[in-house]
């Protein structure tokens, strides 16, 4: 995935760097589905590599395919970058090792919600139960954002029949 | 593409299949991965995949501009219905357990319903995005 | 063996990178806009991977597994994808509109344009 992206930064042929993006959402769909994330994976498959570049390839349709070249050294860039990359590996080595049964995010909801989510809702699915009844509201707001961006994309793109 | 013979037979044989898919996901989410996220993407995804073998007027015969701003509109409602019916038989807001005769089956219909007004808002909302985006080249042109 | 348990973030720091350097360093607004996605995916990496159980399964209750991976980071992940492909959907369109309101979507030709035409207002042109 890495490679992926690096391939990203450097290729300037919008259509080859669309085509990239929807080759690095399957690769991060799969990465996924080996971390036990089935639901995930399937969204990210799903709206990453489908959605995502149906949309990306109507807007380089209409825009036009070509990066211009980039006019100076981009060193600011550069070393804003690698001053982020210092912050945030020092900030990960606080974090827990990697498969930790006694991290912080193991030890307090989830294991009520897995106890219990086949007593309450009868459903076997636990991602589901949690987004759909015990955070129902989170997905009400998510709902009303995509009806949102809906709303939002018929506004700016509209035309007007008043000629 | 739609003098292409080989891509028309395909497209055909494989409509019905992805659109079925789509409604498996839905109703199964509760027993497998899925649910109304992915349902509604790759329902809109079977109806895009119309639209790119058989061109755009003919995908929106199949499915009118009318029909797509009213499912938009129909999930967010739908949604929030539900939990408005919550209130009615007696609970707070978006509870289920009061929607049956008894908590556990009134969790199911609630997430019945719910799952069923995202999957609808969301594959709504992506095909008109796509309708958009796909229009507005045309009206370039003329 | 602290190198190999946080090898995970690390992957996750260096796609964050790329992402917000291709962000910050190109000028091209669709490119810009799929940096953006990239740094969005690095984040969901970064709440998955410590949510998973080595020995552990999905987090579908079913008759024979005991340990799962903790289902919590899943359902926020969930919701951040779907905000996210909303968020570069309207993004799309907005650079479609500049693209037909200004004939190019490099980020100096945009800015040299607006401030030509910020020049002409002022001078009561």
């Amino acid at each position: 995935m890495v490679g992926v992206t690096l391939a990203i930064v450097v290729q300037r042929n919008l259509f080859a760097v669309v085509v990239l993006a929807g080759v690095y959402s399957f690769l991060m769909a799969t990465v996924l589905v080996a971390l036990d994330a089935v639901d995930v994976a399937m969204t990210e498959a799903s709206v990453g590599a489908g959605i995502s570049t149906v949309l990306l390839l109507g807007a380089l349709y209409l825009c036009g395919g070509e990066e211009a070249k980039p006019l100076s050294r981009p060193w600011l860039p550069l070393a804003v970058t690698l001053v982020v990359v210092g912050a945030l590996v020092y900030g990960t080595l606080g974090l827990p090792v990697f498969s930790d049964p006694q991290a912080p995010m193991h030890v307090h909801v989830a294991p009520r919600y897995l106890q219990q989510a086949l007593a309450e809702t009868g459903v076997p699915n636990v991602v589901t139960a949690v987004l759909a009844s015990y955070r129902g509201y989170d997905t009400l707001g998510e709902t009303a954002v995509v009806f949102t961006a809906g709303a939002g994309v018929i506004a700016l793109l509209r035309r007007r029949k008043r000629k | 593409m739609k003098s292409n013979v080989i891509l028309r037979v395909i497209a055909k044989m494989l409509m019905p299949f992805m659109l079925l898919f789509a409604l498996y996901v839905q109703f199964h989410g509760d027993f497998g991965p899925g649910g109304g996220f992915q349902a509604g993407v790759i329902g809109a995804a079977a109806i895009i995949f119309y639209a790119l073998i058989f061109g755009l007027p003919a995908a929106r015969r199949l499915v009118p501009d009318r029909v797509v701003e009213a499912m938009v509109g129909a999930g967010v409602l739908l949604y929030a219905g539900v939990g408005f019916a919550g209130i009615a038989l007696g609970g707070n807001y978006l509870d289920y357990f009061v929607l049956g005769h008894d908590p556990v089956h009134g969790q199911h219909r609630g997430i019945f319903w719910v799952e069923a007004g995202v999957a609808i808002t969301v594959s709504g909302v992506m095909l008109k995005i796509f309708y958009m985006f796909a229009s507005r080249g045309h009206g370039l042109d003329e | 063996m602290i190198a190999l348990g946080h090898y995970s973030y690390w992957v996750t720091v260096l796609l964050m990178v790329a992402g917000l350097y291709i962000v910050i360093a190109r000028g091209n607004l669709v490119k810009k806009l799929i940096g953006l996605s990239i740094f969005q995916t690095s984040v969901y990496l970064l709440y998955i991977a410590p949510g998973k159980l080595i020995g552990g399964t999905a987090p579908i209750l079913a008759e024979g597994y005991r340990v799962y991976s903790n289902p919590l980071p899943h359902v926020l992940i969930l919701t951040a994808i779907v905000v996210g492909v909303a968020t570069l959907a309207l993004g799309l369109a907005i650079v479609v509109r500049i693209r037909e309101a200004y004939g190019s979507i490099e980020e100096d030709e945009v800015l040299k344009a607006d401030r030509a035409a910020g020049k002409d207002a002022a001078d009561g042109v």
